[in-house]
């Protein structure tokens, strides 16, 4: 059995990878369990400042189906990640590194990547244009193909690692958006960020987030997350980091079927920490199950 | 066997019983020798529910785990359904837990509704070290009113407060007269857990010389969400992994 992928010639071990936001800088998972069974970790999502993100509370239940949270890019900022965070995440883990960026407008986009394009420690940038729960930033550079493809260009100048743009599913024509990030010159993209939601507490008459509204993540969104993935997967070249729902191996080939190499974990690791090394475990069992040799044979195989 | 800070585990209920209004205890059978702590957490998973369920850690001896839980949402409604042989998932050994360093001889706890349980199991460990362990405990009624035999049981000083006067001491945990004559804030280190406004009231009343166990609505439990951080003097804290526990010096103005 075959398990690695390769995202711009950089090769992974297996395509499993815990999503930016739900896994920190590594540290709690590497007290459960060797990270190096991962194919990729792409740490919390990092900014120009430090930030302390939303009001409490940031997290509502979704009845089994999922969570919302809204915490705000709640991160020390790119000089502590830079000097503190990513020297401790290489001594636990020797895999391929996703630095997932964030940005109130292109300068920021573009300082935090000129930074983490010197950090010896990261192989990919993860350039998050999705973020649903900052005002005046972040997901308004995902809702237009111009600004998508500004911050592209932008962030492209200034490195010559690979970049990945996380999309956001919260947009009329996401494939219209995948094709101006290609065109300004994006190496892969990553999809989906997680899809604005809301709940209210019936009993207080009021919106359970302190931010109103917050990102739907979890298995409910599973079914958005493939179909977004295929749609873009036909429609550009560049490799496709899938994400959204995924918490086993079975959905992990049903991304790549659908046309992304790599596949990124979320909510998954908060309800079960242990979800990434078994879904990784599980793997290769599954791989004869439906007789894949090598995992790189089903990317996109459903067009 | 040794165990990690943190394990993921299966635990099998050996009874889960209504103890006071709205209030259940569940006592569950598992692993023995985890290095579980008091002022401690546990998060469970509810089928049904997405995110686990963080409870404080009751008392863990001999390995068998007590959580007292309040129905307050479906996700406990659901915990309160549950029979006496059926297994739950959950994680354990979470959040930093009490500092027992700092006690002292008296050391005084104060607990309001349901945050009387993890005060339980630190009045228990704080007695076997010969303690003598001064107690308040504050429910809104006389029908919410738990635990006040089992802590005298542990040979504790006790002394309950209802809002409405129906038992005990009437008014606040900050009427008791456990302490009158006794109160030196300098030289009384107390450990409380409770709601926000209770916790003002304490700090207000007893000063900075504690600790306080925080509850905020939480994502994962482990510290990797930032869905409970909290703002204090000493920078951003995750509640569920920097604490629950925090020493009041700590904090900002609640």
């Amino acid at each position: 059995m075959n398990t690695t992928v390769s995202l711009s010639n950089i090769e992974l071990r297996n395509p499993v990878i815990p999503a930016s936001g739900t896994y920190g800088f590594g540290e709690e998972f590497a007290a459960l369990y060797d990270l190096n069974v991962l194919g990729g970790i792409s740490f919390k999502g990092t900014t120009r400042e430090a930030r302390y993100g939303n009001a409490l509370p940031r997290i509502a239940e979704c009845g089994g189906y999922g969570m919302l949270n809204a915490v705000g890019l709640q991160n020390p900022g790119v000089e502590h990640v830079v000097a503190h965070e990513l020297p401790r995440l290489r001594e636990l883990y020797n895999g391929v590194v996703l630095a997932n960026v964030s940005g109130f407008s292109i300068d920021d986009y573009v300082y935090t990547c000129e930074r983490m394009d010197k950090a010896p420690e990261v192989d990919i940038i993860e350039v998050n244009i999705s973020c649903p729960n900052v005002h005046n930033g972040g997901m308004a550079f995902g809702t237009q193909p111009e600004a998508a493809a500004e911050v592209t260009r932008a962030v492209k100048a200034v490195t010559h690692k690979p970049v990945y743009m996380k999309l956001s599913p919260n947009v009329t024509d996401i494939v219209a958006i995948a094709r101006a990030c290609e065109e300004a010159g994006a190496d892969g993209l990553c999809l989906i960020n997680t899809i604005l939601g809301m709940r209210i507490d019936i009993r207080r008459r009021r919106p359970v987030l302190a931010n109103r509204y917050g990102g739907y993540s979890g298995p409910g969104v599973f079914p958005v997350a493939l179909r977004m993935v295929n749609q873009v997967a036909r429609a550009v070249q560049v490799p496709i980091i899938g994400c959204g729902g995924v918490e086993k191996a079975e959905d992990v080939v049903e991304m790549m079927m659908a046309g992304a190499t790599a596949v990124e974990v979320g909510a998954a690791n908060l309800v079960n920490p242990m979800a990434c090394k078994e879904i990784v475990e599980r793997l290769p069992c599954l791989m004869e199950e439906l007789g894949i040799e090598k995992l790189t044979d089903i990317i996109g195989i459903v067009r | 066997m040794c165990y990690l800070e943190t394990n993921k585990m299966i635990f099998t209920i050996l009874s889960n019983e209504l103890i006071a209004k709205h209030v259940w205890r569940m006592r569950l059978a598992g692993a023995e020798g985890l290095p579980i702590r008091s002022g401690q957490f546990v998060e469970i998973a509810v089928p049904g529910q997405y995110l686990r369920r963080p409870i404080s850690v009751c008392d863990y001896a001999e390995g068998v785990l007590t959580i007292i839980y309040k129905v307050v949402g479906v996700g406990t409604d659901a915990m309160s359904q549950w029979q006496a042989g059926q297994q739950v998932d959950m994680l354990v050994g979470l959040g930093n837990g009490y500092d027992l360093a700092c006690a002292g001889e008296r050391p005084l706890l104060i607990g309001g509704g349901v945050g009387v349980p993890p005060l339980y199991m630190l009045a228990r460990v704080l007695r076997e070290q010969g303690k003598q362990v001064r107690v308040i405990l504050g429910f809104n009624t006389k029908d919410e009113v738990f635990y006040e035999e089992e802590f005298r049981a542990l040979g504790c000083e006790v002394e309950v407060t209802t809002v409405d006067g129906s038992y005990g001491t009437k008014g606040f945990v900050t009427e008791a007269r456990l302490d009158e004559g006794l109160r030196n804030p300098c030289s009384t280190y107390y450990y409380s857990c409770g709601p926000l406004p209770m916790l003002k009231a304490v700090i207000g009343h007893w000063g900075e010389q504690g600790e306080v166990s925080m509850e905020e609505r939480m994502g994962c439990g482990f510290g990797a969400c930032m869905g409970c951080s909290i703002q204090t003097k000493e920078g951003t804290k995750r509640v569920c992994k920097d604490g629950p526990v925090f020493k009041t010096q700590e904090l900002k103005t609640l």
